[in-house]
Order: C-alpha cells, then sequence, then structure tokens
C-alpha cells in the first residue's frame, strides 16, 4: 500500500537569483524503502531543513524530480496541483518541538487529521486512539497538550504524524528536547511504526545518540548527499522503555 | 470535522468572556444611546398623542407651540370652534420653568388648560393614575408622577400657590420634561405677566409719553397700563376635528380666512422629529458611529492578538494540510463569538440600566435586532486583518530552518 517510499533523483533549490542566489541543494539524490528509517545528518548550512521543505511540499525545488509513495509530486518544474491535500495525505511531519495544537485534547490533536481528510469524527477518533495505544499513551487520550510531559508530547506528536499512513514520515531533530533514554525510545517507535505501517521515514538529527542506529545514513554537505551504512543498533525490545 | 473555533474558546473562555463583558458594556451604551433617541421621538409623540389635538393653530409662520414660540390671541378660538369641521378648540400655553415644592425644585413644562366645564377639551391630560382633573379656575395642579410631586402638595410657581389634585404618568415635554397642569387664566399671568417693578416702569414710561397722557383725559392713562397689565395671548388653539372632517382642508380653510398658521398631526410630528430633536439625534448618530468604530478597534485587536499567539500552531495547521477557508473561518468565528458576547452582555446592561437613566430610554426589539447584525457584521469586518495575517503564515514556518 505504500508502494515506492521515498525517491529524490537530482533535486535542486536555488534561492533567490542573480549575484545573492544560494544553491542550497545542487542534486540531491537519496531512496528510503517502505518500511525503512533513515538518518539525514550533515552541518549546520548544509541544506537539511531545504531538502525537508521540498520533500514537505512547503516550498517548489528548482529542479530534479521527487517521488513520494506511488505518486510523482515533482518533475523539472512541474508538481502535483493540491499541495494541501498531499501534505494531509501522504507525508507525516514531526517536529524537534511537537507543536501540538493547545486547545485540542490529546485525541482530537492526533484525529484531526483525518477529520481534515473528511474522515467522521467518530472514527477519526477511534484510529487516533489505536495510535496512541501503539504509542503507550491511551492513557492520556483527555488530557491537554500543557498537561503532558515532554516524552508524552513527542508521542502524541508522532502519533499525529502516523494517523493518516502516510507513504512518508519526514521528522526534523525530533529528539533534540528528549534525554537519551527518551530519545531511544522515539526512535524504537519510529522504526516499529516504519514496519507496522510499511512507512519510509527520514530522520534530520544532529544527535549523537541516534546516529548509531540506522542502518543507513545520508550524508548532506554542500548541498550534495553520500549515502553511508549505519551501525543499525537498535537496543531493546520495541515498547520496553517508555519513560 | 471539530469545531476549533469552539475548542479554541473553551480552552481561553476566561479572555474571551473579560473581553466580550468589556465590549458587551460598550454595546450596552450604544444600545442606550439608540434608546435615549427613540425615547425623545416617543415623548414627542406623546406630547402630541397627549393633548388631544387634530389640529395646531399657532401665529402665523411660526412652528409653534413646541418648537419656537408662538402667540395667538386667546379669542381666536371662539371664530375657530364656528368653522365647519371644527368640533372643538381649546386654548393652550406653554412654559418651560422651575416649579418648587416645600424644599425640592423641579424643571417642568408648566401646561396652561380651560378648566371647569370644558371637561376633555383638547390639551387636557387624557388620563390620571391619581386624584381628579382640575375643577376650579385658580390655583389648582395635575402634576405628572415623574416630578416626584405627590397629591397635595403646594408648588410655586412665579408667585402663585397651587395644590395638586392630580396625577398623570407620561406627561412629559418633548425634551422629556414632567408636565405640569395649571387653569389658563394663571398660565396666562405666569407666562405674561411682568413684576411689580417691571409694571410700576411702565407706569412711568407711559405716564411720561403725552400721547398717552393727554391732559383732561386721565382715563386714557388708566385704560391703557390696564390694557398693558393683562395678558389676552395664549401659545396655541387646539382644534378637534368633527367626526368625517378632513384635517388638511380643515387646516387650509382656517389658514386662508385666518391668516393663522396651522399644523396637522403629521406636520407636527416631522416638526417635532426633524427640527426640534434633530441636533440631539445627530449628536446621538455621531456617538453611535464612535462607539461602533471603538468596539471595531477593540474587536479587532483582540483577534489580532489572539492570532498572533496562535501563529506556530496556524503554521502546524496548515502544513499538516488545513484548508484556507478553514482557518479562516476559525478565526471570524472567535470573532463572531466575541460579537454574540458581547451583545448578550450589552443587551442585559442596556434593559437593567435602562429606568435609571433621568431622561425615558426605550429600547426597541427592532433596534435590538439592528444592533445585533450591526455587531456581527462589524466583528466580521474587524477579523479580516487577523485573517489576512493568518493566510499570509508559510506553512514552512513550521518546519523551521
Ligand atoms: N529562505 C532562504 N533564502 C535564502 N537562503 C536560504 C533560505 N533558507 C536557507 N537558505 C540557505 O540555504 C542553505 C541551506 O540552508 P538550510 O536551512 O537547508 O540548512 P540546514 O542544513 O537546515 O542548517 P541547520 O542545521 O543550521 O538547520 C544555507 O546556506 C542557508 O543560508
Ligand atoms: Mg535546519
Amino acid at each position: 500500500m505504500a508502494g515506492n517510499g521515498i525517491r529524490i533523483e537530482g533535486l535542486r533549490k536555488r534561492y533567490g537569483s542573480g549575484d545573492t542566489a544560494v544553491d542550497a541543494l545542487k542534486g540531491v539524490d537519496m531512496y528510503v524503502a517502505p518500511g525503512e528509517v533513515v538518518g539525514l545528518i550533515g552541518p549546520s548550512g548544509s541544506g537539511k531543513s531545504t531538502l525537508l521543505k521540498c520533500l514537505g511540499a512547503v516550498i517548489d525545488p528548482t529542479g530534479g524530480r521527487m517521488t513520494l509513495g506511488d505518486e510523482v509530486i515533482y518533475d523539472d518544474g512541474w508538481k502535483v496541483r493540491d499541495l494541501r491535500a498531499l501534505r494531509r495525505d501522504k507525508i507525516g511531519f514531526v517536529f524537534q518541538a511537537p507543536y501540538l495544537i493547545p486547545f485540542l485534547d490529546v485525541t482530537d490533536n492526533v484525529a484531526l487529521l483525518p477529520m481534515l481528510a473528511g474522515v467522521p469524527n467518530a472514527a477519526a477518533r477511534e484510529r487516533a486512539v489505536e495510535l496512541l495505544t501503539a504509542l503507550d499513551v491511551q492513557h492520556r487520550k483527555q488530557a491537554m497538550p500543557a498537561q503532558l510531559s515532554g516524552g508524552e508530547q513527542q508521542r502524541v506528536a508522532i502519533a499525529r504524524g502516523l494517523v493518516n499512513h502516510p507513504p512518508v514520515i519526514l521528522a526534523d531533530e525530533p529528539t533534540a528536547p528528549l534525554d537519551s533514554q527518551r530519545a531511544m525510545a522515539v526512535v524504537q517507535i519510529l522504526n516499529e511504526m516504519a514496519r507496522k505501517y510499511e512507512t519510509a521515514i527520514i530522520v534530520v538529527t544532529h544527535d549523537e545518540k541516534i546516529i548509531p542506529t540506522f542502518k543507513r545514513i545520508y550524508h548532506i554537505r554542500d548541498g550534495v548527499t553520500h549515502e553511508e551504512p549505519g551501525e543499525g543498533k537498535l537496543p531493546g525490545v520495541v515498547g520496553a522503555a517508555f519513560p | 470535522m471539530i469545531s476549533l473555533a469552539g475548542r479554541d474558546i473553551l480552552q481561553s473562555w476566561g479572555k474571551f468572556v473579560f473581553t466580550g463583558v468589556g465590549l458587551g458594556l460598550l454595546i450596552g451604551v450604544t444600545l442606550v444611546m439608540a434608546g435615549v433617541y427613540r425615547g425623545m421621538v416617543d415623548d414627542g409623540k406623546a406630547l402630541l398623542d397627549n393633548s388631544g389635538a387634530d389640529l395646531w393653530v399657532v401665529q402665523q409662520d411660526t412652528l409653534g407651540p413646541y418648537a419656537e414660540s408662538s402667540s395667538v390671541a386667546d379669542d381666536v378660538y371662539r371664530v375657530l370652534l364656528a368653522m365647519p369641521g371644527v368640533a372643538q378648540a381649546a386654548n393652550v400655553t406653554y412654559l418651560t420653568m422651575q416649579v418648587r415644592s416645600a424644599d425640592r425644585d423641579v424643571r417642568a413644562m408648566v401646561v396652561g388648560i380651560v378648566p371647569g366645564e370644558s371637561w376633555g377639551a383638547p390639551g387636557w391630560p387624557p388620563y390620571l393614575v391619581a386624584g381628579r382633573q382640575i375643577t376650579r379656575g385658580h390655583y389648582e395642579a395635575v402634576a405628572d408622577v415623574s416630578t416626584g410631586f405627590s397629591l397635595g402638595d403646594v408648588l410655586t410657581i412665579r408667585r402663585s400657590h397651587y395644590t395638586v389634585v392630580g396625577l398623570t404618568r407620561r406627561m412629559v415635554s418633548s425634551s422629556g420634561d414632567p408636565m405640569v397642569f395649571i387653569p389658563l387664566k394663571d398660565a396666562q399671568e405666569a407666562q405674561f405677566l411682568k413684576d411689580n417693578d417691571a409694571i410700576w416702569q411702565n407706569r412711568r414710561r407711559t405716564e411720561g409719553n403725552p400721547a398717552f397722557n393727554r391732559p383732561g383725559a386721565s382715563e386714557v392713562l388708566d385704560a391703557v397700563n390696564a390694557s398693558q397689565a393683562s395678558s389676552t395671548s395664549v401659545n396655541a388653539v387646539l382644534v378637534r376635528l368633527a367626526p368625517g372632517a378632513v384635517a388638511q382642508d380643515v387646516a387650509d380653510s382656517i389658514r386662508r380666512w385666518k391668516r393663522l398658521t396651522v399644523h396637522t398631526r403629521a406636520q407636527m410630528e416631522a416638526i417635532l422629529v426633524g427640527k426640534l430633536i434633530a441636533t440631539s439625534s445627530k449628536q446621538i448618530g455621531m456617538f453611535l458611529v464612535i462607539l461602533a468604530v471603538v468596539s471595531a478597534a477593540i474587536v479587532a485587536f483582540i483577534i489580532y492578538t489572539l492570532t498572533m499567539d496562535k501563529i506556530r500552531e496556524i503554521a502546524v495547521l496548515k502544513l499538516i494540510g488545513t484548508r484556507n477557508r478553514t482557518i479562516a473561518a476559525m478565526i471570524m468565528q472567535q470573532a463572531l463569538a466575541l460579537g454574540v458576547i458581547g451583545f448578550a452582555v450589552g443587551k442585559i446592561t442596556a434593559t437593567f440600566a435602562a429606568p435609571f437613566f433621568p431622561k425615558y430610554v426605550l429600547l426597541m426589539p427592532q433596534d435590538s435586532v439592528a444592533g445585533f447584525f450591526a455587531v456581527l457584521v462589524i466583528c466580521a469586518l474587524a477579523s479580516v486583518i487577523a485573517i489576512r495575517v493568518a493566510l499570509k503564515v508559510d506553512p514552512a514556518e513550521a518546519i523551521g530552518g
């Protein structure tokens, strides 16, 4: 169902024009298979956020080709017409900060996405609770975001990223604010969810603690990616170490 | 789909209620202002209704007797009575002045009416809430309850004393002053009678005039003095038409034959609303505009701040695929909710505060309905700035650098 994961070929992005133009991406090639979690690392200013924004369909690339799931979303200037629906249905986002909607309770924060896609409230909430259960925060499902711990918030945010079963999840420094135990738990969850829902996940990170967990890592430097094998060391049994 | 606006309001209801109450007080003032205007119009109509007249006969080329001063000879009514179509005609005087009782002093419109035998003549108070009508030709008064006087009180008007024998309700002048009815003769005196010093001065002046003070004809001087001391003027003659008579036709014939100005009921109403309270209503109109602008500014500011507090969440909502329409609707619904809270508070405030205003405040349901829609329109417009800001939010901001 998740199709082909993420495929990026020769992706370029130039900010501005003329003398002040910045070539943030100079031909990025990348592939993430369904069910796979890959790391994207690189020094500051190397183009990580730019790449995520292109993949997340919030900025337009300058050239190249992107395929999400089984759909070409960008091909050398051509792009999918309804980017909003694309983001809603095909891409899950997980950020450094959870960015939950403060006036919705945990369940509705997650259920909002299917609701936006037209799923009836009850069914959307059912789906949300299912994911909250998978992430072991179902006991907090009626709490408001402000009443949750940082780790719980992040798990709710992950549930929100997953709830529409998107073929792709883009995670931007998802572990930055967490201690190493919680950071590991988040990585475990992402891996488990990738397997369970056949999702292709890209994790942008600086976090030394979690880098060894990736089987494959894309290193980005000066707008060009290099693929490297990772250590693939995922500690413990999934679900055992929720803080 | 859940209501984002509703959830946000529930979450920060304190802010909404607080702002809503503030806005509500403003709206309350606005409704009372409109009520004051309605009250003035209604006072004017009550004045016309209660006079019981179909035609007002006044001095030529004046808008009397309420909007301009007017003086008509007090024997004109007899001639009018003889005209076809006229059923009743009665003299009346109006004079706004301070009326004193033992310890108090009230601004009132003193109305001189023909007492006694001409029961229920035009100008008489149509009904009493206590006591009886004036039956004697002198020194009795019927006062409106809003003067605060009660039966048996003794009022001082100029140099004479009057006993209150009856009380009326909602008998007010077009400026809201309560009416005090006294017998016509007394009222004429109160209006035209000069003080002793002035009379004495006037006599000296007449004496010094050789035309009046002819040697050997001292009765001329006496006659002139007598004529100067008595008053034979009233402010208007109120005419009641015979059944079947057409007001306009009777008015035309009086105008033609008597060289007097005649106003019909419709013309009187136009004079009161269009001339007498025109400035006040413009003043109130200005206040309404200012209050509307202030309310709009408050709503705009609050909604703008609430939206600015949510920029991050709005970026996230956009990133996860929320339509612009949904976000705009969320903001506009909040503005409208604020307006609804404000209107409810305002309506309640106005209803409870209205009786405490010194002037009659008439809250008309259609003003409330119009006010409600005006509030909604103002709130919707006020949310436009916030909506524009929210729509400009770039979903890329949610991803950050
Ligand atoms: N909106 C923009 N306009 C112009 N230049 C930009 C813009 N956004 C990013 N850049 C430039 O593009 C390059 C890549 O930026 P990007 O934000 O992708 O880096 P990054 O890898 O996310 O860095 P960091 O780790 O510091 O977040 C940088 O040189 C940056 O200055
Ligand atoms: Mg970045």
